[in-house]
């Protein structure tokens, strides 16, 4: 059984299906390349970029992923609170290398 | 095609007489489905808080299980997205966004509010929390620390706030009346009035 | 590597909006703006389509990416929606284009 435990350093990949024809992506921009670190394994759902286009969808497994935003904006606006924040987003597993 | 040009109003009157010729979806189907998306509404929510609040076994069954927790206390979730639960805590404090679309918890907090879907609140929310939420009038003291959840999937996250101080007799009914909607997004901190 | 800053990436879609510069400054509208008929019916009809498997929430979600970027921000929320819900009915051919026009023409 593959898959990342909780505690698992993580890529994003670096991947831009939107610019090679239609698609239905629901990682966001912003974590494009981003490395973060798998929470919680949320489950496995039916891939949301086939369901969009009435495919044949296979469950994936999602994953809450924890990123640093002060290194995804780079700039001084993530430093407020000294760099005491987090983003938690959903992340598919398809979407994600070890890092 | 024309659909650019074609007025809102004008096409869901074409569709709608369209799809109910073809018994897709009748007027009294419509209905019926307002009247149960009606239905729910921030008091649900607030219910679940004042419950969690009071119950240290509910709070633990809302935060690994929301889905289950919000059904216990009559609020159906059967077909809907799971539920997932943020708690805050000392410390701690969450604010949720959906930065490509406005997924919301609406089985139990009903319809999103307008400015959750908005450009501005999508943006801002996962860039610059604070600044966001002081549009609210909502500080937070420096050391505590702000985690963002966007909704990006299939999970509907709602916050489980900080029970205030001086509301510890207060009965349940008590309690709920004081949780707002903004305060289960995490705009707001609910406040003892 | 990504070379770019999130906010300066050319690949990013026009409705993948978290913490892109232009929408930062925008002052946040509280206003209620409670739903109107309209919404509710669109809201509605969206419910019922994905609840006898017509369309899904992500069909309409891809439908709504589709507007094109100055009238994704023209159109108001329910207006993106009632148009992505008729793209998707068109496409799937649940309703034809020339069933649409006269339905039109009689509105």
């Amino acid at each position: 059984m593959t898959g990342f435990a909780p505690g698992t350093r993580v890529r994003v990949r670096d991947d831009w299906p939107e610019t090679r024809g239609p698609a239905h992506i629901r990682t966001p921009h912003y974590v494009r390349g981003a490395e973060g670190t798998v929470v919680r394994v949320l489950g496995a759902f039916k891939n949301p970029e086939d369901l969009a286009f009435a495919r044949p969808a296979p469950r994936r497994a999602l994953y809450h992923v924890r990123f640093d935003p002060g290194a995804i904006w780079h700039d001084g606006r993530a430093k407020d609170g000294r760099g005491r924040n987090d983003l938690l987003v959903e992340i598919f597993e398809q979407w994600l290398e070890p890092a | 095609m024309m659909l650019q040009e074609t007025d809102g109003e004008r096409l869901l009157v074409a569709v709608r007489r369209l799809l109910e010729a073809k018994g897709i979806a009748s007027t009294a189907e419509i209905a019926e489905r307002i009247a149960i998306t009606d239905r729910a509404s921030p008091g649900q929510g607030a219910r679940m808080v004042a419950r969690a609040w009071t119950d240290p076994d509910y709070r633990a069954l809302m935060v690994e299980d929301g889905s289950k927790a919000a059904e216990m206390l009559g609020i159906p979730m059967r077909g809907m997205p799971p539920l997932g639960v943020l708690q805050n805590a000392p410390g701690l404090h969450h604010l949720v966004v959906c930065t490509l679309c406005s997924c919301y918890p609406r089985a139990v907090l009903g319809y999103p509010p307008y400015w959750f879907k908005s450009a501005g609140y999508r943006a801002r929310a996962v860039r610059d929390p604070r600044g966001l939420i002081a549009e609210w009038g909502t500080v937070l003291p420096e050391t505590t620390k702000v985690t963002v959840v966007d909704s990006t999937a299939d999970y509907r996250w709602m916050v489980l706030p900080e029970r205030p101080a001086g509301t510890e007799d207060w009965t349940e009914t008590q309690l709920a009346a004081i949780v707002r909607e903004g305060d289960m997004i995490g705009v707001t901190i609910p406040k003892r009035p | 590597m990504n070379k770019h800053t999130p906010d300066q990436d050319p690949r990013r879609a026009h409705h993948d909006m978290g913490g892109v510069p232009k929408y930062l400054c925008e002052p946040v509208d509280m206003e209620p703006h409670a739903l109107t008929d309209f919404d509710k019916e669109v809201d509605a009809l969206r419910g019922i389509l994905g609840a006898k498997g017509v369309m899904t929430v992500d069909e309409l979600r891809r439908g709504i990416e589709a507007i094109p970027e100055a009238d994704y921000h023209r159109l108001t929320y329910y207006r993106r929606w009632i148009r992505s819900i008729t793209d998707n009915l068109l496409r799937k051919g649940v309703i034809t284009q020339a069933e649409l026009t006269a339905a039109l023409e009689r509105t």
